[in-house]
């Protein structure tokens, strides 16, 4: 074992190898087709594929509301597949999960429903209960709702209580499910905000399955991307985001950011051509000034991105560089770690 | 206004409606006491459901369907040797009721079921993830996210009680069809008939009322 792999945190969840097919009309239909990944302790990891790759499949092994046909799900080292029933609920109550449709009981009032996982549980008395509900409550920013139904409330309300349900049994594992596509973008910004935060105070482990590259670049920290029940790649959500190896997350990625076929504008363009792809403290610095006067390059931007990926700064330009000394500005650029790609 | 109800015995009109609310009374309390296991039961083996089980759930609906396609005048002659083993006798207002339950008990049980399949499968999927047991699931979840479904099914149940009561004469239980049936069709005695008649529509639009009132009680949605 390297130094760096003793030091980076253990995986929480481990995927070895999983096969799940189902009964079809015409046979077995695989959703999953030997999907081997880790999702590592305290990290916000995204499951991100087109409806039908397989996500929803593959988050549901992980609690087992499905069974893998093939291969092993791992949690905390434990062998989903082979706990008994007592087992299997005892894994279940370490596990929070948010859902789409938020799954909430529309027959219990708002603090009911947060109570529900702690009264199954069945360990603490009731006055326990209602103080940790009143706690849970007031952490989504819902303690005026307790008594309202579901009913009641607004979507972005209602994924607000099923987070505070899902915490309820202080898991170490939380699981969203689509579950902030039936929101509009600025309550999606909310509930992701919320979740970014549970991660970092309670340390809590996040798997996101989304269809949304937004949803990706604001709270991820490393993301998978699947297509048709295989991975396609998997990395730190920049790499994937600036530099997509798969034809698959290109064309979210370029559906994402509105990037048009580059191919076409650039063929106007004067000059070498090249794109250029920063992140961090590299996005703050004066660079392309700085370089175009000590070389003597004149540079028009064709086309480019410049935004945050969760509280990482990135850019990503395409230039055309013309006149002065090309080649050296292209080596600035690499030593100030800048990503140089020649383009044309 | 007298002259017109010449032949109604308000006496026998009043035990009638005696009778028929005994029947109603006891019958649909075991009808909900056994349609409702049995309605969980039918769901729970349902295809994809917990306990799916393909045998049981086939065994369960081939019992429930015989005793649904037995009309009911013909179920009351049928069961006098197991209404006589089960209350002593298979005449009267209590020989009548092990009829009734039978009768009513299958189609109680196929309402409960239709509710239970519309719970939302998403809060069933939410009750597992939280690490239920199947018993907690039903008691926590089922039956409380179908309530106001269960209750819908009671008020029909209890309609189609009262209807089944007026057959029961034949079994000499009385109430108020067997008043319509002897008196008001038999001998032509129209003003018992109207008499009968009225007080059952009342009868039927006080159990509609309530049951209506009693689902939109327990509707959150």
């Amino acid at each position: 074992m390297t130094e760096a792999s003793l030091k980076s945190p253990p995986d929480a969840i481990v995927f070895a190898d999983v096969r799940k097919a189902f009964a079809g009309r015409s046979g077995e239909v695989a959703a999953l087709d030997g999907v081997s990944l880790s999702v590592r302790q305290g990290e916000v990891f995204g499951v991100i594929g087109r409806s039908g790759a397989g996500k929803s499949t593959l988050v549901r092994l992980i609690n087992r509301l499905e069974r893998p046909t093939g291969g092993r799900v791992l949690v905390g080292g434990q062998d989903v597949g082979a706990l008994d029933a007592a087992g299997l609920r005892a894994l279940r109550r370490r596990i929070g999960m948010i859902f789409q449709h938020f799954g909430l009981l529309s027959s219990k009032t708002v603090a009911d429903n947060v109570a529900y996982p702690l009264k199954l549980e069945g360990e603490l008395s009731r006055r326990e209960i209602a103080a940790r509900v009143a706690e849970l409550l007031a952490r989504v920013g819902l303690s005026d709702h307790a008594r309202k139904y579901p009913a009641q409330l607004s979507g972005g309300q209602k994924q607000r209580v099923g987070i505070a349900r899902a915490l309820a049994t202080r898991p170490d594992i939380l699981l969203c499910d689509e579950a902030t596509s039936a929101l509009d973008p600025e309550t999606t910004r909310e509930i992701l905000q919320l979740v970014a935060g549970l991660n970092r105070e309670l340390g809590l482990t996040v798997v996101l399955i989304t269809h949304e590259m937004e949803v990706v670049r604001q709270v991820c920290d490393r993301v998978c991307v699947l297509d048709a029940g295989r991975v396609a790649e998997t990395g730190p959500v920049a790499d994937v985001f600036l530099v997509p190896q798969h034809p698959t997350t290109r064309a979210m990625v370029s559906e994402a950011e509105h990037l048009e076929d580059e191919a076409a504008d650039l063929s106007a363009a004067p000059g070498r051509i090249v794109r250029l792809t920063y992140r961090g403290e590299a996005a703050y610095r004066p660079l392309l000034g700085q370089v175009a006067r000590e070389t003597g390059v004149d540079f028009s931007i064709l086309s480019g991105r410049v935004a945050r990926i969760k509280d990482t700064p990135y850019g990503q330009l395409t230039l055309s560089l013309e006149g002065g000394d090309v080649e050296g500005a292209l080596a600035r650029f690499r030593a100030a770690d800048v990503q140089v790609e020649a383009v044309r | 206004m007298s002259d017109f109800f010449v032949n109604v015995d308000w006496t026998e009109i009043v035990r009638a409606c005696g009778d028929t609310l005994t029947m109603l009374g006891a019958s649909l309390a075991l009808t909900v006491l056994f349609g409702l296991p049995l309605g969980v039961l039918l769901f729970l083996t349902g295809r994809g459901q917990l306990l799916a089980n393909r045998a049981a759930h086939a065994a369960l609906a081939l019992v429930v369907n015989l005793l649904r396609s037995v009309p009911f005048i013909i179920l009351l002659i049928v069961m006098i040797p197991v209404t006589l083993l089960l209350v002593g006798t298979s005449l009267g207002v209590a020989g009548a009721i092990p009829p009734l339950v039978v009768g009513a008990a299958p189609f109680f049980a196929r309402l409960v079921e239709t509710a239970l399949r519309e719970v939302d499968r998403g809060v069933i999927e939410a009750t597992q993830a939280m690490g239920a047991t199947p018993r907690q699931l039903v008691f926590g979840t089922l039956l409380p996210e179908a309530t106001p479904g269960i209750l819908a099914g009671v008020t029909v149940t209890a309609v189609a009680l009262v209807s089944y009561t007026a057959m029961a004469g034949v079994v000499g239980a009385g109430g108020l069809g067997d008043l319509a049936v002897r008196f008001g069709y038999q001998r032509f005695q129209t003003d018992v008939m109207v008499v009968t008649v009225a007080l059952l529509l009342v009868l039927v639009q006080i159990l509609q009322t309530v049951g209506d009132r009693l689902v939109a009680h327990f509707s959150r949605r």
